[in-house]
């Protein structure tokens, strides 16, 4: 396989934020990259830039031979964005919006009218194609707004946290599409913070933090920097102090990161059995009632939090 | 180009389904001329223009049969309340009048103009019945009044065509007796100079019918409709009202992504900006044709020459989608644009002569509604209903051609300094 896509030290500020630290990655033909990071990572400055949205601040990118820097143009004609935020018309029609983003790449007669159809067809909105955009519930939308990225069939499609803020159905039907358009060859670099997005769609994740590039690889490749460590996930009454909980528990032998969400408190650690014992203890000594507990395998969330000392979530 | 095109025809498309726009783009215009046609009588049997008092100095240097007629004719009756004539003795003084925009017109008729019209019976006695050409009549326009001196001008024009008419007639008339041999050259001397007194003795009550009436081109008489001046003047209001709206939009898109998406397709700046732009304009087009065709519909309008309309109306939107794109290119949000907008539609509506005639302004603010879309426009359509044809908008439409092209190179200095995309 050839890399479709040549991230070289990428850097983006914004006068003394520096929102990108030189991301520099690559993307193979074929496969679904991930971007995986809590928000404000810079997840979306950096597919901005690759989408000559942004101009970079130094760095470039190539895609498809064409750089992002000098042949903006190029870039564009080979991409699909599926951005955040919906970007459509509410007031045009579904038929509508894709017939006018269709034209803006360049589609036009037949072609156009085929495709726009054939989309249609995929992301299920046949039906209600003649309905104005605004009469949608938030899952169909969200499918329009994947459909436009769709029309012109690009080599990389850039879909940007495409989940967030939808019900559970609509999100299994994107996940669904997104491994669909890999199946039928599409190549995808997917931005997200939710973990298990990310295991389940990416042939590769990239980790990213701060603007810096943390770690890539494949899930194995990635777990492994943690090690064999397992995860315990405590879930603790909702008036207790869970993060002192984190910070006694990390003085216990064998307890490798222990941090707090909200009611949850995870402990990597080597061997869980080892730990489980002196965890429950001082949870006791500190008044804190422990309602359930979890052990995981290691996953990205371990990883993260191996790597940063965070949750995905913080 | 295309795509510039079909952005172009998308915010047309859009702009027609929202309906507030809807309602302030042309449901309010048209309430409000209704309303004000009712205020102004033009839907009641008593029609009235609502215009009055139109300050004119008549200057009689010919002291004869004509001149004196002319003259009584502005100090009709009839014409009392639309006209408030002065009389002047000295050219020089009357102009200065107007320089000093004490009046809208001043009417000089020349001395010797009776004589050059009706013939002298020196003339009969040497059997020359045609006589030279007349002396001409001046009427000297005070600019910042157009509507009044065109009225003015309208009257004089009325005038002398109906005195140009019994002329020529009673003329042909005695040369064809003459030449058929049923009156000998004696007789014809005498008919001719008794009939030249008769039909030229023009008394104030046989030119009424001029009021406020003028001559188009073809000779057929207009009369001037109150609504005439009404109504573009609201639709031209309100279109300061769409361009602001149409600017709003490029800051709307950018605010609810479409902008940016359109940024990564392989769609230039240059295209989008410019689709942007002619969206407004096509929008603003519309609007007004829209409202020029209901209004031609219910209210049997008559607007006037139809190329000066279509030509000046594209004038006028060009004008107004300069302030638009400045409008826009000023603010930061899509919220901005709509207060300062309607912020500018009412004072551009004020200064613009959209509620009150601009004749009746003081000098100020005469000269400040020169940079108003509305004033030039509204003094465009007044020629228009007063008669004039596309010929006649010379001033207006390169003013508005000029306002649009400057302010558009403005907004698109501002635009530069501006990142389209950040929020």
């Amino acid at each position: 396989m050839s890399a479709i896509l040549q991230v070289q030290n990428l850097v983006k500020n914004y006068g003394d934020f520096k929102a990108v630290k030189g991301v520099s990655f690559d993307i193979e033909e074929g496969e679904i990259f991930s971007l995986l990071g809590p928000n404000g990572a810079g997840k979306t400055t950096t597919i901005s830039m690759l989408s000559t949205l942004y101009a970079p601040t130094s760095g470039d990118a190539t895609i498809g031979g064409h750089s992002i820097t000098k042949d903006p143009m190029g870039v564009r004609g080979i991409i699909g964005v599926v951005p955040q935020d919906l970007a459509l018309y509410e007031d045009l029609t579904a038929r509508e919006n894709l017939i006018f983003w269709g034209q803006m790449y360049n589609l036009s007669g037949k072609s156009l009218t085929t495709r726009v159809d054939e989309v249609l067809e995929q992301i299920g909105l046949t039906d209600k194609a003649k309905d104005r955009v605004k009469t949608y519930s938030g899952g169909m939308k969200r499918r329009v707004n994947i459909g436009v990225g769709l029309l012109h069939k690009p080599r990389l499609l850039f879909m940007d946290e495409p989940t967030v803020g939808i019900d559970p159905q609509s999100r299994r039907a994107i996940l669904d599409t997104v491994k669909d358009l890999n199946n039928q060859g599409m190549t995808l670099l997917y931005t997200t913070h939710y973990m298990e997005e990310a295991e389940e769609l990416s042939h590769r994740v990239g980790i990213i933090d701060h603007g810096e590039m943390i770690a890539i690889g494949t899930q194995k490749e990635l777990t492994q920097q943690v090690g064999e460590a397992e995860t315990l996930i405590l879930h603790v009454g909702e008036n207790d102090d869970s993060e002192s909980l984190a910070k006694t528990l990390k003085d216990i032998q064998g307890v490798q990161q222990a941090t707090a969400v909200d009611h949850e408190v995870s402990v990597v650690c080597a061997e869980a059995e080892d730990v489980l014992a002196a965890v429950v203890t001082k949870a006791n000594d500190r008044g804190i009632k422990i309602r359930s507990i979890d052990i995981r395998e290691p996953n990205l969330e371990a990883v993260f939090l191996h790597l940063t000392g965070r949750a995905l979530r913080d | 180009m295309l795509k510039t095109f079909l952005i172009g025809i998308k915010d047309v498309r859009l702009a027609f389904r929202d309906r507030a726009a809807l309602i302030l783009m042309l449901a309010a215009p048209f309430v409000l001329t209704v309303g004000l046609g009712l205020v102004t009588g033009r839907f009641s049997s008593k029609t009235s223009s609502g215009i009055s008092d139109i300050p004119v100095i008549i200057v009689n240097l010919d002291h004869d049969q004509l001149g004196n007629a002319l003259a009584d004719v502005f100090n009709s009756a009839d014409l009392a309340d639309l006209l408030e004539p002065t009389i002047g003795s000295d050219p020089e003084a009357a102009r200065k009048s107007i320089d000093e925009d004490k009046a809208a017109a001043v009417v000089i008729i020349p001395e010797g103009f009776t004589k050059s019209i009706i013939p002298q019976q020196s003339d009969f006695a040497n059997g020359n019945v045609v006589t030279a050409d007349p002396v001409k009549i001046e009427v000297y326009a005070n600019p910042s009044r157009s509507m009044g001196a065109g009225i003015v001008k309208a009257i004089v024009d009325e005038f002398l065509s109906r005195v140009e008419e019994g002329r020529v007639s009673e003329t042909t008339s005695i040369e064809q007796l003459t030449f058929s041999g049923r009156i000998t050259p004696q007789q014809a001397l005498a008919a001719g100079f008794a009939a030249s007194l008769d039909n030229q003795t023009i008394s104030p009550a046989s030119t009424l019918a001029v009021k406020i009436n003028s001559s188009t081109a073809n000779g057929d008489a207009v009369k001037f409709d109150a609504l005439a001046y009404i109504a573009p003047a609201m639709a031209l209001m309100f279109l300061m009202y769409t361009v602001s709206y149409g600017g709003r939009s490029i800051l709307a898109e950018r605010a609810q992504g479409t902008l940016p998406r359109l940024l990564v397709s392989p769609t230039s700046t240059a295209q989008i900006l410019g689709g942007k732009v002619f969206g407004i304009f096509l929008t603003g087009a519309a609007q007004m044709l829209i409202l020029i065709g209901a209004s031609s519909l219910f209210f049997q309008l008559k607007w006037g020459d139809p190329l000066g309309v279509i030509v000046l109306v594209l004038a006028a939107v060009i004008g107004a989608t300069g302030w638009g794109m400045v409008i826009t290119a000023l603010a930061r949000t899509p919220s901005q644009v709509a207060s300062v907008g309607t912020a500018i539609m009412l004072i551009f509506g004020i200064m613009g002569g959209s509620f009150i005639n601009l004749e009746q302004m003081p000098s100020f603010v005469q000269t400040f509604s020169k940079i108003t879309p509305n004033a030039w426009a509204l003094d465009g359509f007044t020629t228009l209903g007063l008669g004039g044809t596309l010929t006649d908008l010379s001033a207006p439409i390169l003013a508005l051609l000029s306002m649009g092209s400057i302010l558009f190179l403005v907004s698109v200095a501002l635009f530069g300094k501006k990142n389209l995309v950040q929020k």
